[in-house]
């Protein structure tokens, strides 16, 4: 049997943990033996091969990040692999999934990307409210070192690896590669300035990759099945799987594992369609820092070119819906509220931009906007854009603005022309109905 | 909202390092050695120390902020400058249980506000606040990441959603009995 579901195989319908009899039951840490017998440099360019895509958002070919990262034979010393697990995308919710249901899958991802830049140690950097998460991976690190899966000499070179959990305090910026970095040191998480990048001096001023849960999660079934299979899996351009989300007014929210180009319509059918009583609008694609996308792409196919074609990202693959009854202003408030809130102060634009839009969004919201805010608003989203911030997270504030002011911008006049939210009443009814 | 929850308890006052040093209690210090002895300098274990501190006592006192920054050879300014960026060091007292409502995107589309108007009619106070009988904190936290069970919400380290207003009210209540 061809195996199209591999990252959610183990996943159990009760919420109950894979533990490591069940997990090796199937070929759990098969991947990480045939990766130890490979050179590190073989193992590099057979991930790059695979075109596995980094899942946290940007798309990255992992085989290629870890590329970067100099040789051992140049560079001695230590370096290290982060597992970048503090989920906090406003939607997302796919790498609790994985953690909590099979965390070995994610240690063992974890430890083939160390391997393969030969880093002997490795962080996972897990957010703060995910304390069953926490509790599951570190019996899984416990259970894999006892039976000698992490540890020492795990192959004849004599590899070495220890693996690390740190739950984080809690802030939205750690989700950053550099801002984790700066948080995983013991400091306030701003983001660094780039170049130097992380591959190069990192952690510690040490080459350090940082790879989302996801995207480890995937290492394993390359390496067990191989390349061939591995492309095989995706519908379009892009090689795999992907988790996708959906949430909102839906009648099942939920998250599925999917080829990856599984188009969007495929995906609310899994969450079951509208709830009754609302229609479809619109909808983050993935995540909150994504530009909406609208009713009339839902036959768009979910991968990272297709998406992109069409004036949005990707991201996290997990869909927010914005149903015909959710004020999209509103909507947007919310975004902006939590990206001013979660912004750590560092560069200007971010600091005072995203407070100065909130405020702007609050008056219009409340009936007080004018007409010109709406031109002031995407002129703002400009001044916040890529290119004038040190990490993305103020442009991704700006994508479903701007989106919103594109698609939705009836509703941004109605709310000035009738001094009033028109969808105030209609809102609180829902909620007391809830 | 953001100043509610992560705000020194004295801010204002120049001379607040002043006050007398609370040592490490044991359970402390070996929990802090232990994560000091993952990283190459101590400092990187600042956040883990934060957390070991307000395990034991529920919150980090100013005293306990010098202990952890002498522990760590740093300055209690540097300590008191990583807990007051995080949002889950907490910096003031809090109740025996802290209730976290998400008020992120999924949750607000799903009744995020209906949720806060109850709660906090039924508590007495607003997000922020602690009851006066100093059993329940409430606090809004970002996405929970949680988004298929919106709304989301966290009664101590225990996740539950979707939750109704009603529940909302049943689980705060469980959770006063549960500590009388």
């Amino acid at each position: 049997m061809t195996c199209t579901q591999p990252l959610s195989q183990h996943i159990k319908a009760d919420g109950s943990v894979t533990n490591l009899e069940e997990y090796q039951a199937g070929y759990g840490y098969q991947g990480l033996s045939k990766a130890l017998s490979m050179d590190p440099n073989e193992l590099v360019d057979y991930v790059k091969q695979a075109n596995l895509r980094g899942r946290g958002g940007a798309g990255f070919n992992t085989g290629l990040k870890w590329s970067f990262v100099p040789p051992l034979e140049k560079l001695p010393g230590p370096r290290y692999v982060i597992c970048n697990a503090d989920e906090m995308e406003p939607g997302t919710f796919k790498d609790r999934w994985l953690m909590e249901h099979d965390p070995h899958q994610l240690i063992e991802g974890l430890a083939i990307a160390a391997y393969a830049i030969q880093a002997e140690t490795a962080f996972i950097f897990l957010r703060a409210d995910y304390d069953l998460c926490a509790q599951r991976l570190q019996q899984a690190i416990d259970d894999a070192v006892a039976a000698g899966l992490l540890g020492s000499s795990l192959n004849a070179r004599g590899y070495n690896l220890e693996v690390l959990l740190h739950t984080s305090a809690g802030r939205y910026i750690c989700g950053e590669e550099t801002a984790l970095i700066n948080s995983l040191e013991g400091k306030r998480a701003n983001p660094r300035f780039k170049p130097p990048f992380p591959q190069v001096s990192g952690l510690f001023g040490r080459p350090t990759v940082v790879n989302n849960v996801e995207t480890l999660c995937n290492l394993p079934h390359i390496l067990h099945h191989g390349i061939d299979w591995y492309a095989n899996l995706g519908l379009g351009e892009d090689n795999g799987t992907k988790l996708y989300g959906v949430s909102g007014k839906v009648n099942n929210p939920g998250c599925w594992e999917l080829p990856i180009g599984t188009p969007v319509k495929e995906i609310l059918a899994l969450a079951g369609g509208m709830q009754s009583g609302v229609g479809l609008r619109g909808f983050l694609p993935g995540g909150g820092s994504t530009d909406f996308l609208t009713a009339e792409h839902v036959d768009l196919a979910m991968d990272y070119g297709t998406i992109q074609a069409a004036g949005s990202r990707m991201g996290t693959g997990t869909m927010i819906i914005l149903d015909d009854q959710t004020c999209p202003v509103g909507m947007v408030l919310n975004l902006i509220r939590f990206f001013a809130q979660e912004s750590c102060g560092w560069c200007t634009p971010c600091r005072n931009g995203l407070p100065f839009i909130r405020q702007v969004l609050t008056d219009i919201e409340a009936g007080n906007g004018q007409v010109a805010d709406l031109e002031q608003l995407l002129e703002l989203c400009g001044y916040i854009g890529i290119g004038n911030t040190y990490c993305a997270l103020a442009p991704g504030a700006a994508e479903p603005l701007q989106s919103a002011l594109k698609y939705f911008r009836d509703d941004f006049s109605a709310h000035i022309e009738q001094g009033c939210c028109p969808y105030d009443k209609p809102t609180r009814h829902m909620q007391e109905a809830n | 909202m953001e100043h509610l929850i992560a705000t020194s308890a004295s801010t204002n006052q120049p001379d607040r390092w002043r006050s007398k040093i609370e040592p490490l209690n044991a359970v402390e210090e070996q929990q802090i050695a232990d994560q000091v002895s993952h990283y190459p300098q101590p400092q990187a274990a600042t956040i883990e120390a934060l957390k070991i501190v307000q395990q034991q006592q529920g919150w980090v006192s100013d005293g306990k902020l010098k202990a952890i920054a002498e522990r760590l050879n740093m300055s209690p300014d540097q300590v008191d400058s990583v807990a007051t960026f995080y949002n889950k060091i907490y910096r003031r007292p809090v109740g025996n249980t802290v209730i976290t409502l998400c008020d992120s995107i999924s949750c607000w589309i799903m009744g995020y506000e209906g949720l806060r108007e109850a709660i906090c009619r039924e508590l007495q106070i607003s997000l922020g606040q602690t009851t006066s009988d100093q059993q329940i904190t409430l606090l809004p936290t970002p996405c929970l990441g949680a988004c298929n069970r919106a709304p989301a919400v966290m009664v101590g380290e225990e996740l539950h959603g979707p939750v109704s207003a009603e529940q909302l009210i049943r689980l705060a209540q469980q959770a006063k009995e549960a500590q009388s």
